[in-house]
């Protein structure tokens, strides 16, 4: 892609990604109006050059504190997953390769099970998005070990490890929670959260989790081109002169922060790291910086949209958005499959 | 003075002896081709003269400094390594894929500059792809494939080239131009080695001549003295007739050796 058409396309993915915010910090079971929303953001964001005025109190606290920090919250999660999605495709060298589908996700859901039924989580904030970080790069790590063979790894050896270790480790999770049913409060509240949502995320949810997201993303950015490398073979990679163990020990620990950082505020949610990544990559190309950026604001506008159905598809109640996120997803990802199977199955 | 030296190099994998005391040097202006049987360590001798394989005995020197000390950028702009398959499953486009060659030459948020353009340029004109620059390389035949990381390591503008059965997958016409190619390049001055099978090539692909054996160095020299009938009777089991065609190059014809056992040691 010619670098103009590339911003122009940045641009248009900027303007999308602020577009939904504003239709879904508006839309909801109370309307705000969309000058409201507006103003109440400006005045927040730059007090000194813009008023309240005669915004009501009522108003205020929708905007600022209920519906803007959740879009922030799935924004990050968003573009989270999908530039999570892009380095393990990257790592794996296999274009269907995502967090879930690995095992990684499962990973962060133990780590998070340990903390809400050991009592942890309610002690101190970290403690979920630290417990969901190590839970995922364990199971990452597990995964790489198993599937790589002799620098690649072949599809059937990268789902079949995956599917197995999510397994196991969610049988080890179901098992915590079945012993923990009879604090019923914790076993609700644990089954919600596995299946994904952002209901009356706050301030603190983005500040747990944005930080750890925007730098794992600007150290994806660092190694962009160590990734196009890597996933011409990891021999051809040291040829070329990238030093292979250090760059995908960093993009393990990488892909390990983000999918645990978005899985602590978020819960489950799949396919956003499988689907965001293969539009983008129809667009811009496999060349992984511009796939990065591209991804990460595709994937925040896709999971605001998401969670925007999710809490008024139906409402009083929401729907989960991990729901949500797999109804669009799983369809996706058979399609992919079957014409990754086409392809190689051609003579 | 530039010089890739292995002295009594030797390397193990999982506790096997893969090559041991390989004492060679790959000489600027001059083609080296690497032949042995399948498993002997053609490979292997490559991987490890790159840097690619940690080496378990000896040492291999760059210009008199010891690989394992040197930084990845700095060996990736002196030596370059052509591996014999490459899995292409990202539909980077042929011209992206040669630029990946100038990854040493660039800092990370560096722009493209002039050079590399240029160098990208030339690499693809001169292993004869450049009408394929812009054609994802997922949908290019094997042969042209093979060109193509050719031109991807010509980029690199390394003068060491080690290249792995680079003429494997490549029809007649393809081969020879490949086998051209080497010549060309060594004689500008770059230092050549090729590992292959086609013993018949030989001749006239290379200068010299390193003839392995399970992970030995069996001979080295002028083709017509490491080809001998003897030799290749030791390496491959076969027995090698030589005979000399119009344009005075010799051509190998082998012969099974029947040993007692049908096998050959």
């Amino acid at each position: 892609m010619v670098a103009l058409q590339k911003v122009r396309f940045y641009g248009l993915l900027m303007t999308l990604v602020a577009a939904v915010s504003l239709a879904a910090i508006s839309i909801g079971s109370t309307r705000v109006e969309w000058g409201t929303s507006v103003q109440v953001i400006a005045a927040k964001l730059l007090p000194f050059w813009f008023s309240l005025g005669d915004v009501s109190h009522a108003d205020q606290v929708i905007v600022w504190l209920i519906r803007v920090p959740r879009v922030v919250v799935a924004a990050f999660v968003g573009g989270g997953l999908a530039v999570a999605g892009v380095l393990m495709q990257g790592l794996f060298r296999n274009p269907l390769a995502e967090p879930n589908i690995v095992g990684v996700g499962s990973g962060a859901v133990l780590g998070a099970v340990i903390v809400f039924t050991s009592g942890l989580a309610l002690r101190f904030v970290l403690a979920l998005p630290l417990a969901a970080f190590a839970g995922a790069l364990f199971a990452l790590a597990v995964v790489y070990a198993l599937a790589n063979r002799g620098g690649t790894t072949p599809i059937s050896t990268l789902l079949l490890s995956g599917i197995a270790l999510a397994a196991l480790l969610s049988a080890i999770s179901s098992l915590l929670i079945s012993l923990s049913i009879v604090n019923f409060n914790v076993a609700e509240e644990i089954v919600f959260w596995m299946m994904g949502g952002l209901d009356s995320r706050s301030w603190t949810h983005v500040w747990v989790s944005g930080p750890f997201i925007v730098l794992a993303v600007a150290v994806s950015l660092y190694y962009g081109r160590d990734l196009d490398l890597l996933v011409q073979g990891e021999e051809t990679a040291a040829a070329l002169g990238v030093d292979v163990e250090a760059s995908k020990r960093m993009l393990i620990v990488v892909s390990a922060l983000l999918t645990g950082s978005c899985v602590a505020v978020a819960g489950v949610i799949g396919f956003v790291g499988l689907i965001v990544p293969h539009v983008a990559r129809l667009v811009v190309g496999p060349s992984h910086r511009p796939l990065l950026i591209s991804s990460a604001l595709a994937g925040a506008a896709f999971l605001i949209v998401c969670d925007l159905l999710a809490r008024t598809l139906r409402p009083p109640t929401e729907i989960r958005l991990g729901i949500i996120t797999a109804a669009f997803g799983a369809p996706f990802f058979l399609l992919l499959l079957v014409r990754k199977y086409r392809e190689v199955s051609l003579p | 003075m530039t010089s890739l030296v292995a002295l009594a190099m030797g390397t193990t994998r999982s506790g096997r002896q893969i090559l041991s005391d390989i004492t060679l040097d790959i000489q600027p202006g001059s083609v080296l081709a690497v032949v042995g049987p399948n498993g002997s360590g053609k490979s292997t001798l490559l991987r490890c003269m790159g840097g690619l394989l940690p080496i378990t005995q000896g040492t291999v020197t760059l210009c008199g400094r010891p690989l394992n000390r040197l930084h990845r950028t700095e060996i990736a702009r002196s030596i370059t390594y052509v591996p014999q398959e490459t899995r292409l499953d990202f539909a980077f486009s042929v011209r992206e894929i040669v630029l990946m060659g100038r990854y040493a030459h660039r800092g990370r948020f560096e722009r493209l500059r002039q050079s590399d353009e240029e160098a990208a340029g030339q690499a693809l004109l001169r292993a004869d792809v450049a009408h394929l620059a812009d054609r994802p390389a997922t949908g290019i035949s094997g042969g042209e494939r093979q060109r193509v990381l050719i031109a991807r390591s010509l980029a690199t503008q390394a003068p060491f080239l080690l290249l792995d059965e680079p003429m494997a997958s490549l029809d007649v016409v393809h081969a020879l131009e490949i086998l051209e190619l080497c010549r060309s390049l060594a004689a500008d001055g770059n230092a050549v080695a090729v590992a292959t099978h086609d013993l018949n090539a030989v001749y006239r692909l290379a200068d010299r001549v390193a003839l392995i054996d399970a992970g030995r160095l069996l001979a080295v020299g002028a083709p017509s003295a490491v080809l001998t009938s003897e030799n290749l009777g030791r390496a491959f089991g076969v027995r090698a007739e030589t005979l000399y065609g119009s344009c005075r190059t010799p051509l190998l014809l082998f012969h099974r050796l029947k040993t007692a056992t049908g096998d050959h040691s």
